[in-house]
């Protein structure tokens, strides 16, 4: 125990923070991309510490599964890896460093300064069929919302990234937007 | 320090990075990650907020961390077949060369 807080705790966030940070600072892209991975099980981790056993592994599948894939897929498409031709860093990276530095010192001074010195509770009994029962009753609402905006978007993002028809039929039909 | 704070220190931290990630690189698909990482961010508070709050049982904020979990990953969808759709016309994804969207 360092200040009260357990060893795998001060590992894990470590290596969130170190992935993160890697992922900021590499020139690479696909490195990035694998360090965001990193990340992501770093917070996995952190779910499975706080109890959250469900969001833990949505987590790992959500994240690591499908959106660091997708990462590398569209990194891979649009220039593939190696050193990119132009700069890392935009010409104005010193205000953006300073404005984030100045967002965490106000976070964290927030957090230190408000948080009552509360004790841990006793780790809530919350079991998968708990989570469905309240998906399909109380909260079955947003679900649908979920779902019906998850078919948008994936559908949106094929019709988006789907390239144009060089068919000129085709072409005079959705000519509206020239 | 107390376990509570030491997750919102991290969650601030992670934050913090994802931001200065989307101000200061200049690639369109490293921009989409420093969302990413600010999207995730705010689900460790979620989920801090929910294990250490006076009534874990109601599943509130595990709820929350869940439906953000899955507008984030349409969030990612979209972005990423946007940027593709622009490297299609342009051949970059370079935000300084960025500047038009109509094609």
């Amino acid at each position: 125990m360092i200040f009260g807080l357990s060893i795998i705790f001060i590992l894990t966030s470590i290596l969130t923070v170190a992935g993160a940070l890697a992922a900021a600072l590499l020139k690479n892209l696909v490195h990035c991309a694998l360090s965001l991975t990193v990340t992501f099980a770093g917070l996995a981790l952190l779910y499975l510490q706080l109890d959250a056993q469900f969001a833990g592994f949505s987590q790992i599948l959500v994240y690591i599964g499908a959106v660091a894939i997708l990462v590398v897929f569209a990194i891979l498409l649009t220039r593939g890896s190696g050193i990119p031709e132009y700069r890392n860093f935009s010409t104005s990276w010193f205000a953006g460093l300073a404005i984030a530095a100045g967002i965490f010192a106000l976070l964290a001074w927030a957090v230190l300064k408000s948080l009552p010195t509360s004790v841990a509770s006793a780790a809530p009994q919350v079991t998968v069929q708990q989570i469905g029962l309240a998906l399909m009753s109380s909260y079955v609402l947003p679900l649908e919302i979920v779902a019906v905006l998850l078919t948008v978007a994936l559908i949106g993002a094929v019709i988006v990234a789907m390239p144009e028809s060089r068919d000129p039929k085709s072409n005079s039909t959705q000519g509206g937007a020239e | 320090m107390t376990p509570l704070a030491a997750f919102l220190i991290v969650a601030a931290l992670v934050f913090a990075i994802g931001f200065a990630i989307s101000l200061t690189r200049r690639n369109a698909i490293l921009v989409l990650i420093g969302i990413e990482l600010m999207l995730n961010a705010a689900n460790l508070n979620l989920i801090a907020f929910w294990r250490f709050g006076p009534y874990p049982e109601a599943l509130t904020g595990m709820m929350f961390a869940i439906f953000s979990i899955a507008v984030a990953a349409a969030e990612a969808a979209v972005g990423l077949g946007l940027v593709i759709a622009y490297h299609r016309q342009s051949k970059t994804t370079d935000l300084d060369a960025m500047t038009r969207m109509k094609g």
